[in-house]
C-alpha cells in the first residue's frame, strides 16, 4: 500500500493518471469507516486534503455562481458566507454527523461516495449543481443529475478527480430539511431541499427515497402553477397536494433504519412544510 | 457504637460529594482500561463466529489457517480441557460450539496471532462446513411446542405462576392492554477487553479483565480450564461501563486457553460490531396484563401473562424472570394476582442481565395499565398511583411483607412537586436545536405539541431467591493510613470514592489507600442488582468499625481508659467522659490492625410453584415525570425535561447519587425513544454506533431529581442502591408523555416516528 | 510513501516515527498501539462516538477516522498534550469536581472537545455546548454534569475560580 500527499492540483491528477485504481481520500469519514472494518484494502491512497485548489471556493458575482473546491468541508460551509448564499447547503451542512466529522468531511467527498443519504446531495440535485471533473485527458462538466446514476454509484471515470462543484446564487427562498431518529448525529431517514429559482420556478430534490436524489418534476410543475410569488402565498390544499406529489415520486424501500410507507410518508410532509416555508402566506 | 463524627472536620466523609480518586487520571487519558493493557510479546486474539442462527457443524477445516504466517494457535472446542459449557445459572453455553450453532455471533474457534491483520485472515481461513438446521425465533412456538428442542434443556427456560388471592375476582373496573418491548444493548462505550497472562508450564493463568464479577467469572473459567480455582487469579482492568452486559463471561475462557497454548501473553478486544454479538442483552418481552379495580381506582386484582424471549442460551434469564413477574404490580397495593410468565430459548442473541433486569419489562406494562385505569375511572395520572401507592408492611403478591422504607407517596408527591418547563414549545429565541427534529430543520413550533406523562418504579436491590450475595472486605490501619482491599468491581459508579468516604467516617483518617481490586481476597458479589452501596459498603463498614474496635482497645489499654468509652471525633480518638484526646495517626503509630468482614443480607426464599415466598431481599421506589414536545405528523420526539423523585435511604455521596439518577434515566430514554437492536432472520442488522442510535447531549433534557432521604434500617449504611430505579419508570413516564401529547395508544418500546404518525 | 516506509508524525510538540507500519492505519490505532498515547480510546471506529478525539492543526477530530500516514506535517494534539507539564487542565479539574467523570471512557474525547468548544467559544450557551459537544456519547452520565462542568470552567475563565 502507498499513501501520496499532494498539495498542487496538477501533482494530483498526474498521480491519479499513473494510478488509476488509486482511492482519493479526502475527509476520509466514509473511506476509514471501511478501512477499519477491514472490508477495504486500498494498495494506494492519494489524500487530498492539502491540495491547495480544491480547498479554496469563490463566488462569482458576474455569473452569480459559487464554485465550491471538493475538499472544502462542511464545516466551513455551516459558515456565514454559505449561510447567505446558499442557505440550504449550509443548513445540510449543520446536519452532517458530529462536529468532529464535519471539520474534515468534504462536499466533494458527499458527491463522490453519492449515498442516497448524502446528506449535501439534495441540495446539489436542486440547484441543478455541476461537478467538474478533471484528468490528464482535461476537464469535464456534469451537471449532479447526471453524476449520479444510482446509490453510491456515479459516471466518474477512472483517473478523474471531483474537482468543484459549482451552484447558482439564487435570490429566492431556499431551504433544506431532514428527518432522522436522533436529534443529533443521524443519518438521513428522508429530506429534501426546496429552491425557488430566478425565473420563479419551484425546485424540489429528495434524498434517502430512492436509488438516487430524485427530482419532482410533477410537483414543481405543480407548485410553479398555483404559488403566487409576490404575496409570498400557497393555499393549504395546494401545498398538500404538493407533499402529495412529492411522495408520489418517491421509491423508498425499507431498510433497518426505517420503512418505504414511512418514508414516503415523511417526504410529503416535508415537501409540503418547506413549500409553506417559501410561501408562508395564505 | 454509632458513627461518631463532628460536622465539617474531615472532607470527603459520608455525606460529602469528594473527587474520586480515579477521576484525574481518567481525565488525563492515564487511567488505565482493560483494552489498554498489554504484555511483552503478547499475541491477539480473536474469535470466528458463526454465520448462521441454528445449523450442525459438520467439520471444521483449519489446515488452510495453520499455514498463514504469523499465527500461534487454533482452538476449538476440542480444545477446552475442562467443562465445555459454561453459565451464571445453568452451564448451558458452550466455550465454543462443538456440534450446534445456535445463534448469529456463537463462537466456533479462536486464533492468537501477531497481529489484528494476521487474525482476520486467519479467522477467514477457517472452513467450517454447516448443515442448516431450522430457526426458532418466535418465543410463543418454544412455549407451545412445536419447535423441536433446540438445546438438550429444552425450549423453556424457566416458567413461573403467581397464583394470589381470589382467583375469580372481576374489578367494577377492568383495563387490559399488551405491551412489547424491543431488545435493548447495555452499549458500554469500553469494549470488551482482556490479557491472559500464562503461568510457566500451563499450571495456571492470570487474566486482566473488564467484568462485573471477579469470582464468578473465575469459577467459570477455571471449571472450563480444568483448574483449581486458586490456580486462576483475576484483577480487574479499567472498566469503561457494564450494565449487565459484563455479568456474564465472554472473552475469558477464549484468552486464557489461547494464552495457555501458546505459552504467551494474550490480548483480546472486541470490536463494537461484535461487542454487539459478544454479550447478552435486555430481553425483548411481550407482556399482557389485565387490571380489575373498584369504580373509585383501587386496584384488586392484577391478570398477566410475560414473555421474554431469553434467545440461544440460559444465561440470567430464570432471574430476570423472576424478577419480571414478581414485580407486575408495580408500587401499588394489591393483593389477587394471576400471573403466568416464561423466558424462553430461541435462536436470537442470548439475553441476559441489563440495569432493571426484568422490572424495565414489567413496569413499562404496569404504568401503561394505570394510565389505562385512571382514565376508566376519571383520575388523573397522579391521583391513581397515590390512592394505591404501596406502604411499609403492605404485603406483596407473593406473600413477600415489604418491611423496607416504602415512601411511594412520597415519590410522587415530591416529583409532582417540582416545576414544570416555563419553556414555551420551540424555546424562547428560535433556536431550531428546542425542537424535534432539532438542526434538521423539520418542524416550526406550531407543528409540536406538548404532552405529560408518569412513570413510578419498585425495584428489589441485591440477588433473591435464596443466593446469598456476599462481600467481603479488609481494612488495615498503620500510622494513621487506612487500606481497603476488596473485590467489588468498579465500573464507573463510584465504589472507589464510596469505599474511601465509609473509612474516613469510621476512622477519623484522611489517607484511605485502596489496593488493587482481584481474587487474592473473598468475592463481593456482583456489581448489579444495585447492590455494591450496601453489601460492599457494608464490608468496608464492618471491616473498619472492626480495627476501630481493635484501636480502642489497644489505646484504652495503654491510657487505662474502658475502650467503651472511647470515641472517634474528627480526626483524634477522645475518651466520651475524660480528657484523653489524641489524633488517630498518633493513636496507631507504630502499631498496625488488619481485620476482615464478610457482609451478608438477610436470607430469602425461593418461589413456590405459585410463585409464593419471600424470594427478595429489599426494595427501592421512584417517580418520574415527563415532559415531551412531538412532531405529530413526523413522529419525531423531543424529551424537554424529566423529574424525578427518588428513594435513597440516604446519599452517601450525592453527587455520585445524582450522576446514577441522570445517567439511568438516559438509559431509560434511549429505550423509550430509540434504542434496538434489529434482526433478520436471526442476524442482527444494526450492530454498530451508526444504526444502534443511542441518545446524544441534544437528545437528554435537564433533569430536576429529587433524593428522598429516609434511612432504611435494614441497609448498612442506611442507604439504598440507587442505579437501576433511574432506567426504569423514565421509559413509561416518557411513554406516556408521548401519549398524552397526541392521544394515541402505544403500546411498544421504542416508540418509532411510525408509530406515532402512521396509521 | 510506500509499502512500510516509515513516516513521521508531530504528537503533542514531538517528532515522533512511525516505522514498519502498515499504512491503512488510522490515526487512533497509531497513537495507541504505535505510540503507547493510550489516552484516546476506541468505542466505535467509525466516528459515532468522540471517545477518540484529537486536534489535527487545531481542529477537533475523530483520529479513527484519520488515516495516520495522511497527517504527516500535520499538528496532532492528544488528551496526553492537552494540558502542559502533566497537571490538570481546568477542564480536566471541573469535570472532576462536578462529577462529569464515572466509567471514564468517554472523558478523554469529551475533554478534547470540551477545550476546543471553550477555545472557540470562550461564554458557550447551554445550546451552543450541546451542538458542540454532541459528537461525543457518554453511556454513563447522561451528560447534566458534563454540562455543568464546561458552564464552570467558563465561569472560572471569565472571574476566576
Amino acid at each position: 500500500m502507498s499513501v501520496l500527499i499532494p498539495t498542487t492540483l496538477a501533482e494530483t491528477v498526474e498521480a491519479l493518471a499513473g494510478e488509476p485504481s488509486s482511492m482519493v481520500l479526502a475527509g476520509g469519514t466514509d473511506a476509514m469507516v471501511e478501512i477499519n472494518g477491514g472490508r477495504l484494502h486500498p494498495q494506494a491512497v492519494i489524500a487530498v486534503g492539502r491540495v491547495a485548489e480544491l480547498r479554496t471556493w469563490t463566488h462569482d458575482v458576474t455569473s452569480s455562481t459559487l464554485r465550491i473546491g471538493a475538499a472544502v468541508t462542511y464545516g466551513e460551509l455551516e459558515g456565514r458566507h454559505f449561510q447567505r448564499w446558499v442557505p440550504a447547503l449550509s443548513q445540510a451542512a449543520r446536519t452532517v454527523g458530529s462536529p468532529q466529522i464535519r471539520h474534515v468531511a468534504t462536499l466533494g467527498g458527499n458527491v463522490a461516495t453519492c449515498s442516497p443519504a448524502g446528506d449535501g446531495l439534495p441540495v446539489l440535485a436542486a440547484l441543478d449543481a455541476v461537478i467538474h471533473l478533471v484528468s490528464n485527458a482535461g476537464t469535464r462538466d456534469v451537471t449532479f443529475a447526471n453524476f449520479m446514476v444510482g446509490p453510491k454509484r456515479t459516471t466518474l471515470q477512472p483517473g478523474e478527480l471531483i474537482e468543484a462543484i459549482t451552484i447558482p446564487v439564487l435570490s429566492g427562498w431556499q431551504g433544506y430539511t431532514k428527518v432522522g431518529v436522533r436529534n443529533a448525529m443521524v443519518i438521513s431517514n428522508a429530506g429534501a431541499c426546496l429552491a425557488i429559482d430566478d425565473e420563479g420556478g419551484v425546485r424540489l430534490a429528495l434524498g434517502s427515497v430512492g436509488p438516487t436524489i430524485i427530482r419532482c418534476g410533477d410537483a414543481e410543475a405543480f407548485a410553479a402553477s398555483v404559488v403566487d410569488h409576490e404575496s409570498r402565498s400557497v393555499t393549504d390544499a395546494d401545498a398538500t397536494e404538493f407533499g402529495r406529489l412529492a411522495a408520489a415520486a418517491a421509491r423508498p424501500i425499507d431498510d433497518h433504519r426505517s420503512t418505504a410507507e414511512y418514508r414516503r410518508h415523511a417526504v410529503a410532509v416535508l415537501s409540503r412544510r418547506l413549500l409553506r416555508r417559501a410561501f408562508p402566506n395564505g | 457504637m454509632s458513627t461518631a463524627v463532628r460536622e465539617g472536620t474531615i472532607k470527603g466523609r459520608l455525606g460529602d460529594s469528594p473527587p474520586r480518586p480515579d477521576g484525574i487520571p481518567k481525565t488525563q487519558g492515564s487511567f488505565a482500561f482493560a483494552g489498554d493493557l498489554s504484555a511483552d510479546g503478547f499475541l491477539w486474539g480473536a474469535t470466528l463466529r458463526s454465520p448462521h442462527p441454528h445449523a450442525r457443524i459438520r467439520r471444521i477445516d483449519l489446515s488452510a489457517a495453520w499455514k498463514i504466517d504469523g499465527v500461534a494457535t487454533i482452538i476449538t472446542a476440542d480444545d477446552v480441557p475442562g467443562k465445555p459449557t459454561y453459565g451464571l445459572i445453568s452451564k448451558d453455553q458452550p466455550v465454543f460450539a462443538a456440534d450446534v450453532v445456535r445463534y448469529v455471533g456463537e463462537p466456533v474457534a479462536a486464533v492468537a496471532a501477531d497481529h489484528p491483520e494476521t487474525c482476520r485472515r486467519a479467522l477467514a481461513a477457517i472452513v467450517v462446513d454447516y448443515e442448516m438446521l431450522p430457526p426458532l425465533f418466535d418465543p410463543e412456538r418454544a412455549i407451545d411446542g412445536s419447535h423441536p428442542p433446540i438445546h438438550p434443556s429444552g425450549n423453556v427456560i424457566r416458567r413461573q405462576r403467581i397464583v394470589a388471592g381470589d382467583q375469580s375476582l372481576v374489578g367494577e373496573v377492568v383495563v387490559e392492554g399488551t405491551y412489547e418491548l424491543g431488545m435493548q444493548d447495555q452499549a458500554f462505550l469500553g469494549l470488551e477487553a482482556a490479557l491472559a497472562l500464562p503461568d510457566p508450564g500451563g499450571t495456571g493463568v492470570e487474566l486482566f479483565v473488564a467484568t462485573q464479577w471477579l469470582h464468578e467469572d473465575r469459577g467459570q473459567i477455571a471449571a472450563c480450564l480444568d483448574l483449581a480455582p486458586e490456580k486462576v487469579r483475576l484483577t480487574l482492568g479499567g472498566v469503561g461501563g457494564a450494565f449487565g452486559a459484563r455479568e456474564d463471561i465472554s472473552l475469558q475462557v477464549h484468552t486464557c486457553l489461547l494464552a495457555m497454548r501458546t505459552g504467551r501473553p494474550v490480548r483480546i478486544a472486541y470490536s463494537r460490531e461484535e461487542s454487539f454479538l459478544g454479550h447478552v442483552h435486555r430481553h425483548p418481552a411481550k407482556i399482557w396484563m389485565r387490571h380489575h379495580a373498584t369504580t373509585e381506582g383501587r386496584i384488586q386484582r392484577i391478570e398477566a401473562r410475560l414473555v421474554l424471549d431469553g434467545g440461544a442460551y440460559a444465561s440470567t434469564s430464570s432471574a430476570v424472570l423472576l424478577n419480571a413477574v414478581t414485580h407486575v404490580q408495580g408500587p401499588y397495593k394489591c393483593l389477587n394476582a394471576t400471573v403466568d410468565g416464561y423466558a424462553v430459548r430461541t435462536n436470537n442473541l442470548p439475553c441476559g442481565a441489563m440495569r432493571g433486569f426484568g422490572v424495565v419489562q414489567a413496569c413499562f406494562a404496569h404504568e401503561g395499565q394505570m394510565d389505562k385505569l385512571a382514565v376508566a375511572c376519571g383520575l388523573d395520572p397522579v391521583e391513581i398511583r397515590l390512592l394505591n401507592a404501596m406502604e411499609t408492611g403492605d404485603t406483596l403478591i407473593t406473600g413477600q411483607v415489604i418491611e423496607n422504607v416504602a415512601p411511594v407517596a412520597e415519590c410522587i408527591r415530591r416529583t409532582a412537586a417540582l416545576a414544570l418547563p416555563d419553556v414555551p414549545v420551540g424555546g424562547r429565541g428560535g433556536d431550531p436545536l428546542d425542537l424535534p427534529g432539532g438542526a434538521g430543520l423539520t418542524a416550526d413550533a406550531s407543528h409540536i405539541r406538548r404532552g405529560i406523562g408518569w412513570g413510578v418504579a419498585i425495584k428489589n436491590l441485591m440477588y433473591s431467591e435464596a443466593f446469598d450475595d456476599y462481600s467481603t472486605a479488609r481494612c488495615r490501619l498503620a500510622d494513621g493510613v487506612v487500606s481497603l482491599k476488596f473485590a467489588a468491581v468498579e465500573v464507573g459508579q463510584g465504589f472507589v470514592v464510596l469505599a474511601q468516604q465509609i473509612a474516613r467516617s469510621v476512622l477519623g483518617v484522611d489517607d484511605v489507600v485502596l489496593e488493587p481490586i482481584d481474587t487474592s481476597i473473598g468475592s463481593a458479589g456482583s456489581t448489579s442488582a444495585s447492590r455494591q452501596t450496601w453489601m460492599s459498603g457494608g464490608a468496608v463498614d464492618g471491616a473498619c468499625r472492626l480495627v476501630r474496635e481493635r484501636l480502642f482497645e489497644h489505646i484504652g489499654a495503654l491510657h487505662d481508659v474502658d475502650p467503651v468509652r472511647l470515641a472517634i471525633d474528627g480526626r483524634d480518638v477522645i475518651d466520651t467522659l475524660g480528657t484523653l484526646r489524641l489524633s488517630v495517626s498518633a493513636a496507631s503509630a507504630g502499631v498496625e490492625f488488619t481485620e476482615t468482614f464478610e457482609q451478608h443480607h438477610r436470607p430469602t426464599e425461593e418461589l413456590d410453584e405459585n410463585g409464593q415466598g419471600s424470594c427478595h431481599t429489599a426494595f427501592a421506589f421512584v417517580a418520574h415525570r415527563a415532559v415531551v414536545d412531538v412532531d405529530p405528523e413526523l413522529g419525531l420526539v423531543k424529551v424537554v425535561q424529566i423529574a424525578t423523585a427518588q428513594d435513597v435511604g440516604v446519599a452517601l455521596n450525592p453527587l455520585s447519587v445524582l450522576g446514577q439518577i441522570e445517567g439511568g434515566i438516559a438509559q431509560g430514554l434511549g429505550l423509550a425513544v430509540m434504542e434496538e437492536i434489529i434482526f433478520t432472520d436471526g442476524r442482527v442488522r444494526n450492530a454498530s454506533f451508526t444504526d444502534y442510535l443511542l441518545p446524544t447531549m441534544l437528545d437528554m433534557p435537564p433533569v430536576l431529581a429529587s433524593m428522598i432521604e429516609q434511612p432504611d434500617p435494614m441497609a448498612p449504611l442506611g442507604a439504598k442502591g440507587v442505579g437501576e430505579p433511574p432506567t426504569i419508570s423514565s421509559t413509561p413516564a416518557i411513554v406516556a408523555a408521548i401519549r398524552d401529547a397526541i392521544g394515541r395508544d402505544l403500546t411498544r418500546v421504542p416508540v418509532r416516528p411510525s408509530d406515532i404518525c402512521l396509521p | 510513501m510506500a509499502e512500510n516506509e516509515a513516516y513521521v508524525l508531530h504528537v503533542n510538540g514531538s517528532r515522533r516515527e512511525v516505522a514498519d507500519a502498515w499504512l491503512g492505519e488510522s490515526l487512533l490505532y497509531v497513537l495507541r498501539e504505535r505510540l503507547g498515547l493510550l489516552g484516546s480510546k476506541a468505542a466505535c471506529e467509525q466516528g459515532e462516538c468522540g471517545s477518540c478525539s484529537v486536534l489535527l492543526d487545531d481542529e477537533l477530530v475523530c483520529s479513527c477516522l484519520v488515516l495516520a500516514a495522511s497527517a504527516v506535517g500535520q499538528t496532532v494534539v492528544t488528551i496526553e498534550g492537552i494540558a502542559p507539564h502533566g497537571s490538570p487542565s481546568d477542564v480536566q479539574r471541573a469535570f472532576v469536581e462536578c462529577g462529569a467523570v464515572q466509567c471514564g471512557f468517554c472523558t478523554p474525547g469529551l475533554i478534547m472537545a470540551a477545550h476546543a468548544l471553550l477555545e472557540r467559544t470562550p461564554q458557550p450557551t447551554g445550546s451552543e455546548i450541546r451542538e458542540e459537544l454532541s459528537g461525543n456519547i457518554c453511556r454513563c452520565t447522561g451528560y447534566g454534569r458534563i454540562i455543568e462542568a464546561v458552564q464552570r470552567v467558563a465561569v472560572w475563565r471569565a472571574i476566576g475560580p
